[in-house]
């Protein structure tokens, strides 16, 4: 395709797993800077798995990951993060009972005094930095001291999404941000996405918002049964062969996925 | 979309019901049950609870009954602040009062003197050693040591075998509990050196207590220990996806609340001047229930040490109301029970109310 230095991951063989269940079978992927691209499939087509992966929550059975020119073996969801992979999760990862500036923070507090583990917490450059954050995107929280456990859906959404604008990242993840969103509140976290292309990150988004997708990104991989079926640039496809490719009406022989 | 001018998330933030810190409640609740006491004081016993009434005595409070109160709750205050933090990060610590038992005659058979009133300490648990007339930090820090080891084996068994807290710890309550049976054979240790009696003289268990309470409000409150406490308690899950490493902090939690509880036994042993077996008996149960009446909710990710201060002080001043109102001993019990499960049944409806709030 293109010169591999602009290759901002790879995947070669990626393969989990699950006792007897083959979740995800040889996937071969690939990303390049600045790139936006839709993974799409059925449920239980390998796509969280597939992501769960690339972001150190789960250690693949088989596989190569290259990401950002190095070969990486990630054994937890800090050396991702450390890495510059940023995950928005479908569950959200949030800790109700803590307000909006600890969990942006969690997992990598700032430290005004270091001690250990009884470090002392540099609190108002935590409110700080969150209150950019969230005017970053455009996020509206009434009261950052609040927990969590107070806000609706889409607030709680966009704090996990203000949590990965928070840190320089190389590639952002979203697994079906909008999965559980109104309308209105869909149509903000599509406006952070054109953000975030417009800044020039890669992206990698979830969805099953065929609308969405085609509107966000530049190409779309489909996964099916735990393999990838279908490696697609949005300008060349439609949404029927999109859907054909996810139930499996039409595979693509051009794709080897027997590795 | 009523709001929709505001904006996604641009909804409008009403200060006025904000809610506030649930600590207030319980001191709420702490002023009710002192003025109800004061009530049925005047009208049942002619007396005050609270107030000084005696002749002749300065003061506007009656001191001595204050100072039974906070003397009262404080040791075992020291374990509560122990099982607040465990609580709230999501587990529970029933080991805690055994710990007592065992730190206890642990740490007092290094405390002992060697003279008794010219003759040789009879009840010497090291005579052939030698080890008498130790210097203080030494009995003191093999105490501290035997809670570290109980909340190693007690924290390292949840962290990564990954079995309940509560039969964990369970378990730990039993088998420490055996051991300060077996350590002298159920006699009980006693003829402690003087710098030994210091520590648990007068007031230093008040003060003790007060210092802990303080260290580890600010510990939960400013540290990174203290947000991870609450991170994991409200969503271990989401802790874990964060990178928090769990494990090594329900470890250290669980070291902590055994030192606490080992510097329970220190001032206790102290105190007393001798060390037995059956010391700490259900002050694991007392311990959980301050917390609790304090507002740590048993599902974790909330509480704080203030209220379990609070939740003490409450408990205090019940069973000396009591002891005040002439009641017998035996319904001091019963009520500490109801108050318990009372305490757990408001903890759980405050959390449904609060969901149905969203």
């Amino acid at each position: 395709m293109s010169s591999s230095a602009e290759i901002i991951l790879k995947t070669e063989g990626l393969t989990k797993h699950y006792g007897g269940v083959h979740a995800l079978e040889g996937a071969n992927f690939e990303l390049r800077k600045g790139e936006h691209v839709a993974i799409m499939g059925d449920n239980g087509a390998g796509k969280s798995t597939f992501v769960r992966q690339i972001t150190g929550v789960e250690v693949p059975t088989r596989g190569k990951i290259v990401f950002d020119g190095r070969e990486v073996n990630f054994t937890s969801p800090l050396d991702a993060r450390e890495a510059g992979i940023e995950a928005v999760f479908q569950n959200l990862a949030l800790a109700d009972d803590l307000d909006v500036p600890s969990n942006l923070f969690l997992g990598r507090e700032k430290i005004k005094f270091n001690l250990g583990p009884f470090s002392i917490l540099d609190r108002k450059a935590m409110r700080e930095a969150t209150r950019k954050a969230l005017e970053k995107t455009a996020v509206k929280i009434p009261n950052l001291s609040n927990t969590i456990r107070h806000m609706s859906g889409g607030q709680r959404q966009c704090v996990a999404i203000a949590r990965t604008a928070t840190f320089t990242s190389k590639l952002i993840i979203m697994d079906e941000p909008t999965a559980a969103l109104g309308v209105a509140e869909t149509a903000q976290v599509e406006n952070i996405i054109r953000t975030i292309k417009q800044n020039g990150e890669p992206l990698i988004l979830i969805s099953h918002n065929m609308r969405q997708v085609f509107d966000l990104v530049d190409r779309i991989v489909v996964f099916r049964r735990g393999r990838v079926a279908a490696n697609l640039k949005k300008s060349e496809t439609t949404g029927e062969e999109v859907v054909a490719y996810i139930t499996g009406a039409k595979t693509d022989p051009g794709l080897d996925n027997a590795a | 979309m009523a709001n929709s001018e505001l904006g996604v998330g641009g909804l409008k933030y009403d200060p006025s019901r904000r809610t506030w810190p649930p600590e207030i409640n319980v001191l709420m609740a702490l002023v009710l049950i002192v003025a109800a006491f004061e009530i049925l004081g005047r009208l049942l016993m002619g007396e005050s609870f609270l107030f000084n009434t005696r002749e002749g005595v300065p003061g506007l409070f009656n001191e001595q009954r204050l100072q039974i109160i906070i003397l009262q709750v404080s040791i075992v205050g020291i374990i509560a602040i122990g099982v607040t933090q465990v609580i709230i990060s999501g587990g529970i610590d029933l080991s805690s009062g055994s710990v007592v038992g065992a730190t206890a005659m642990i740490a007092m058979s290094f405390a002992q003197v060697a003279m008794v009133n010219g003759n040789p300490n009879p009840k010497a648990v090291f005579p052939e050693q030698g080890w008498l007339d130790l210097p203080v930090f030494i009995p003191v820090l093999v105490g501290i040591g035997c809670g570290v080891i109980a909340g190693l084996i007690n924290g390292s068994l949840i962290a990564y075998t990954r079995i309940p807290p509560f039969i964990a710890t369970l378990g730990m309550m039993v088998a420490a509990r055996g051991l300060s049976r077996w350590w002298s054979k159920g006699t009980p240790i006693s003829f402690p050196t003087e710098s030994y009696t210091a520590i648990g003289k007068g007031m230093m268990p008040v003060l003790i207590f007060i210092a802990l309470a303080i260290l580890f409000q600010l510990i939960l409150t400013y540290t990174k220990y203290g947000k991870h406490c609450y991170a994991i308690g409200s969503n271990e899950e989401a802790a874990r996806t964060t990178g928090i490493k769990v494990e090594h902090h329900k470890v250290l939690v669980y070291v902590i609340a055994g030192i606490l509880a080992s510097v329970a036994a220190i001032v206790l042993s102290s105190r007393n001047l001798t060390a037995q077996a059956g010391m700490g008996v259900m002050y694991e149960l007392d311990a959980i229930a301050m917390a609790v009446i304090g507002g740590v909710s048993l599902s974790g990710g909330r509480g704080s040490i203030v209220g379990t201060v609070l939740g003490a002080l409450i408990f205090g001043v019940i069973i000396s109301g009591f002891t005040f109102l002439k009641l017998d001993a035996y319904y001091q019990e019963m009520v500490k029970g109801v108050i318990i499960v009372g305490a757990v049944v408001l903890d759980q409806w405050r959390q449904r109310r609060r969901s149905m709030r969203g």
